[in-house]
């Protein structure tokens, strides 16, 4: 099983995670929430096996998405998803489908990703983690280039996978998202693991982590969908 | 694509059998067999060794402007080939010539994974090349200015321009073996060439050893381009032009130009080698010019087209 137990990361002689103990667990959609430079991005790669003295999983198991994927050719949404066979060595078309339609990039599965916005760029590299069928999703700000209610769809479609069984770990710049829709919240501080709670619970310390106030009252904003 | 490319080819062969100096009239067979056939065998697989060699680094690297003289491979094959000549021994020794043009491209192959490390990425892989070629480049000269007299010099300078003319089955016997393995190991790349577009980190998530792959990807460059430097000289630009000639054409997902490349590469290099035969019926030379110059010179303007399409 995926999963780090006192694991220390230092990159280029900077320790970026002390002591860190974490495991993703099935059933369950957990929010990284920090500070830039907490060390968010580094536990998600540690958990994808991608740091010196970390242990890959098995990529059929687990499936990772980069903060900034891009991709160097024109492939069109469709190769791009198919790539996400790549680890059961099969290009079954029904895995590859389900995903370009649960990420909604369905439509533009003949176009060449470097030719479609940011925001549908982001959703197509979501659909090619979910062509590979994992038990394990490791995403690095999923939502980051969509607008608020493609980014609401994204969340919604993450609770429905973790509450399908799969764990689900998400690092996630917006507070709002992660309290609204994930169960466990893990905040971390100069590479630590400073509160590991649940989502109704994480919002005074998420506040104080940032040296925001906080508070109940409805101000002007977007309300998410029905 | 590819059974276009096969027609294409079988055209080209013929046409090249038919072109030529010498006379097919009375005695047609020592002419093809031993002048045409192994020129034709050669542009075969130099040019399908070096358009498949392109289409993997470039995927490899995710980079529009990588080709086999890029990691240092045509060099190293020139310097080996050079030393030879410095020493004396092609004088006595016909084969010695590409036999030492091979083995400087094992050597460069083996000084480039040294210096890319155990666990190469992209970038690391792109200076190391850059160093193997800046190094060879410059024993190269050292070796030519103490070339033991003129015409040693003369005689090098030309080898290193790249041709295919006075080529023997000889040649063919010793070029093929390395290329042929060095395009099989390449053609295996496909899938995880496929997931590095998405970039390393993606690739090794999906499961592909990505190091093992940059490494594979190097060897079969060093046989596959190596071996054809080491008989036909610096052929350039064939690697470099053929992979954006196709991509235009089949897509840009990088496993499905790697068998067209081969097959691109070899018509490719076997027209520029026909046509060149012909110049000198049509423009005042006293001989073809050289294979590496011509096809530096019809690349070009495909590198300024590519360059002119990649800008925003």
């Amino acid at each position: 099983m995926i999963g780090l137990t006192r694991q220390t990361v230092a990159l280029g002689g900077r320790t970026i995670l002390r002591d860190v103990s974490f495991t993703p667990r099935p059933r369950e959609l957990t929010a990284l929430c920090g500070p830039n430079g907490a060390g968010k991005t580094t536990l998600l790669r540690a958990l994808a096996g991608l740091l010196p003295n970390t242990s890959r999983p098995d990529p059929r198991q687990a499936a990772y998405l980069p903060q900034s994927a891009r991709s160097a050719w024109g492939l069109t949404v469709r190769q791009v998803a198919e790539l996400g066979r790549i680890p059961h060595g099969d290009s079954s078309a029904a895995p590859v489908e389900r995903a370009l339609h649960l990420c909604g990039v369905e439509a533009l599965r003949d176009i060449r990703i470097d030719r479609i916005s940011g925001g549908e760029m982001r959703r197509a590299m979501l659909a090619r983690a979910f062509a590979t069928e994992p038990e394990v999703f490791l995403l690095d700000e999923p939502t980051a280039d969509l607008d608020p209610a493609a980014a609401h769809d994204v969340m919604r479609l993450l609770r429905r996978t973790a509450d399908a069984g799969r764990a689900v770990v998400v690092v996630l710049h917006a507070i709002d998202l992660a309290l609204r829709y994930a169960d466990r919240v893990v905040l971390l501080r100069d590479g630590r693991i400073e509160a590991d709670l649940p989502a109704s619970q994480a919002l005074p310390k998420a506040a104080a982590l940032f040296g925001l106030p906080y508070g109940l009252d409805p101000t002007p904003r977007l309300l998410p969908p029905n | 694509m590819i059974g276009r490319l096969a027609v294409l080819l079988v055209g080209a062969s013929a046409l090249s059998l038919l072109i030529g100096d010498g006379f097919i009239g009375t005695a047609p067979w020592p002419v093809i067999t031993d002048i045409r056939l192994p020129r034709i065998l050669l542009a075969v697989l130099v040019g399908g060794g070096l358009g498949l060699s392109g289409a993997v680094l470039q995927g490899v690297l995710r980079n529009p402007l990588a080709d086999p003289g890029l990691l240092g491979v045509t060099g190293s094959a020139g310097l080996g080939a050079v030393v030879v000549f410095y020493w004396g021994l092609a004088a006595s020794f016909a084969p010695a010539l590409p036999l030492g043009g091979l083995a400087g491209a094992v050597a460069g192959t083996a000084c480039l994974l040294l210096f890319a490390g155990r666990t190469p990425s992209g970038p690391s892989l792109i200076l190391a090349g850059v160093a193997v070629s800046a190094v060879a480049g410059a024993l190269l000269t050292l070796a030519l200015t103490l070339a033991p007299n003129p015409f040693a010099l003369a005689e090098v300078t030309f080898w290193l321009l790249g041709g295919l003319e006075n080529r023997t089955l000889f040649h063919v016997a010793l070029a093929a073996p390395p290329i042929l393995l060095g395009a099989l190991i390449l053609l295996r790349l496909g899938p995880g060439l496929d997931a590095l577009s998405l970039g390393e980190d993606t690739a090794a998530s999906l499961g592909v050893p990505v190091g093992r792959t940059l490494m594979l990807a190097a060897a079969g460059t060093a046989l596959a381009a190596g071996a054809g430097a080491s008989v036909a000289g610096g052929i350039g630009f064939v690697g470099l032009v053929v992979p954006h000639l196709l991509r235009a054409r089949m897509g840009e997902r990088p496993s499905a130009i790697l068998p067209a490349a081969f097959l691109a590469g070899a018509c490719l290099l076997l027209t520029a080698d026909t046509l060149l035969r012909l110049l000198p019926w049509v423009l005042p030379l006293s001989q073809p010019p050289p294979l590496g110059a011509l096809t530096a010179l019809f690349g070009t303007p495909f590198l300024v087209a590519i360059a002119r399409r990649m800008a925003p």
